[in-house]
């Protein structure tokens, strides 16, 4: 299996790749990691006829710690984030997430941007992305923009990323008080393609009442979803809400059907692991205040 | 900025164990390809050309990553380290070899080379893992043949454990 033939285009500087995606829009893929694209391009699955490559623009491998937010250049790699100490501490959902994402010898060359441009239903860091609330920056030949993560991923492989733009850099918001997270999935094999993963962020009054919820899905529907939980705030942070959340949220879902899972399957998971990771995010959210 | 036709062949020299090399590689010229047929070094194994079997892995500027996900013309001026690094010039084996050949960590060897040079990064990075360090890591191969236990024992034995 090998790529088609493409021209290779390197800029080395954000103006020269502005350049490049007004010349070539649609008919280029730009690589980062490659860890993604490099698969679809060997089996054809796509067949650009430029790829441009993003690897020398250094500015996008920065990552800044803010008062509210970390943002992280599309040109970080997993592993760098997971050596971050301030990504880690800052944004405990993503410290969890990652580990489950590809395996050591993929995430020291896949990037968090790549993941999110690409926009696999089942991969961790856009379900991380949105069940966080944060967004995507984006950089066209016309101007920038920032769009919030629920809004950007439109379907499998699909996102609001217009042909010209690049994916710059990734917004996440820092870890808030009274808040706990947790993150699962269930894969054939650690590190593959999640059949099904769930991640929380659930704040925990002084009450012990569930007082704000964020319920993502990732593999279930064909991007990642916030389950409409609304109905649970106010309810106590215990394991029966978490039972009752995760088989409300599972009857609601419509999960799609590959050859990994049926929707059955993947409503169960929903239940089981939906749960398991609801109470531990608030079990999480006790310790979090207990601590401070 | 650099720009390559799609079917023009540029020079691409970088150095491999030391050794500076070069050949010519069109844009879509995969770097295990390149490895394997401008530069004649075999070592390097071709599995599932998607990032799956681990096979191809090499360490490029210090990571440890697939090299069938690289094209050989993004690697120009790249330090590289394949497993015809390991032994010594006279053939004498590394001691993360040695390991190897002394728990019978391979049989048909086609992942070995790539398991390798994994297993290299990941001692440098961590000298003295654990074994569920180790399991985690060897998640990103694929071994037909073993059952990865005697690849697990050989890694601990070469972190001195």
């Amino acid at each position: 299996m090998k790529p088609v033939a493409f021209e290779y285009c390197r800029p080395d500087t954000m103006d020269e790749a502005m350049e490049l995606l007004a010349e070539f829009g649609g008919d280029a893929s730009v690589i980062s990691g490659g860890l993604s694209l490099g698969a679809m391009l060997n089996m054809r699955l796509v067949r650009p006829a430029a790829l441009i490559d993003i690897n020398r623009l250094d500015d996008l491998a920065d990552i800044r710690i803010g008062d509210a937010t970390a943002t992280t250049g599309a040109l970080v790699r997993q592993a760098a984030a997971m050596n971050f100490p301030g990504v880690m501490s800052g944004v405990p959902l993503l410290a969890k997430a990652l580990p489950w994402v590809g395996h050591y010898q993929t995430r020291s060359r896949g990037t968090l941007g790549g993941s999110v441009a690409h926009a696999d239903p089942s991969a961790e860091i856009p379900l991380t992305l949105v069940t966080l609330g944060g967004a995507v920056k984006l950089q066209s030949p016309g101007g920038t923009r920032e769009v919030p993560a629920r809004e950007f991923f439109l379907g499998l492989l699909t996102t609001d990323r217009r042909a010209d733009e690049l994916v710059t850099s990734l917004v996440w918001p820092l870890r808030r008080e009274k808040t706990g997270y947790a993150f699962e999935e269930i894969a054939q094999r650690h590190g593959d393609f999640a059949i099904t993963a769930v991640a929380a962020e659930a704040t925990v009054g002084n009450d012990g009442n569930i007082a704000d919820l964020s319920f993502g899905l990732g593999g279930v529907e064909d991007r990642p979803i916030v389950a409409d939980t609304a109905g649970f705030i106010g309810k106590p942070a215990t394991q029966d809400t978490a039972d009752e959340i995760a088989n409300t949220v599972a009857e609601a879902v419509d999960p799609m059907i590959d050859m990994q899972a049926n929707a059955d399957y993947r409503r169960q998971l929903v239940r089981v692991l939906g749960a398991r990771v609801l109470s531990a995010a608030f079990n999480d959210a006790k310790s979090a205040r207990e601590a401070s | 900025m650099l720009r390559i036709k799609p079917d023009q062949k540029k020079r691409v020299t970088l150095t491999v164990n030391g050794k500076q090399v070069s050949g010519f590689a069109e844009p879509r010229l995969l770097l295990t390809d390149f490895l394997r047929h401008e530069l004649n070094m075999y070592g390097t194994h071709v599995g599932c050309e998607h990032g799956v079997c681990g096979a191809c892995t090499i360490i490029i500027d210090n990571v440890a990553t697939r090299s069938c996900l690289r094209y050989a013309v993004q690697c120009d001026g790249m330090e590289l380290r394949t497993v015809e690094g390991l032994a010594d010039a006279d053939g004498t084996l590394n001691a993360l070899q040695k390991a190897f050949n002394e728990n019978g960590a391979l049989q048909c060897g086609f992942c070995t080379a790539g398991i390798l040079m994994s297993a290299t990064k990941f001692l440098q990075e961590n000298p003295k893992p654990t074994r569920e360090e180790v399991v985690d890591m060897l998640s990103g191969h694929i071994c037909r043949c073993t059952g990865y236990e005697q690849i697990v024992r050989a890694i601990l034995q070469a972190g001195g454990q």
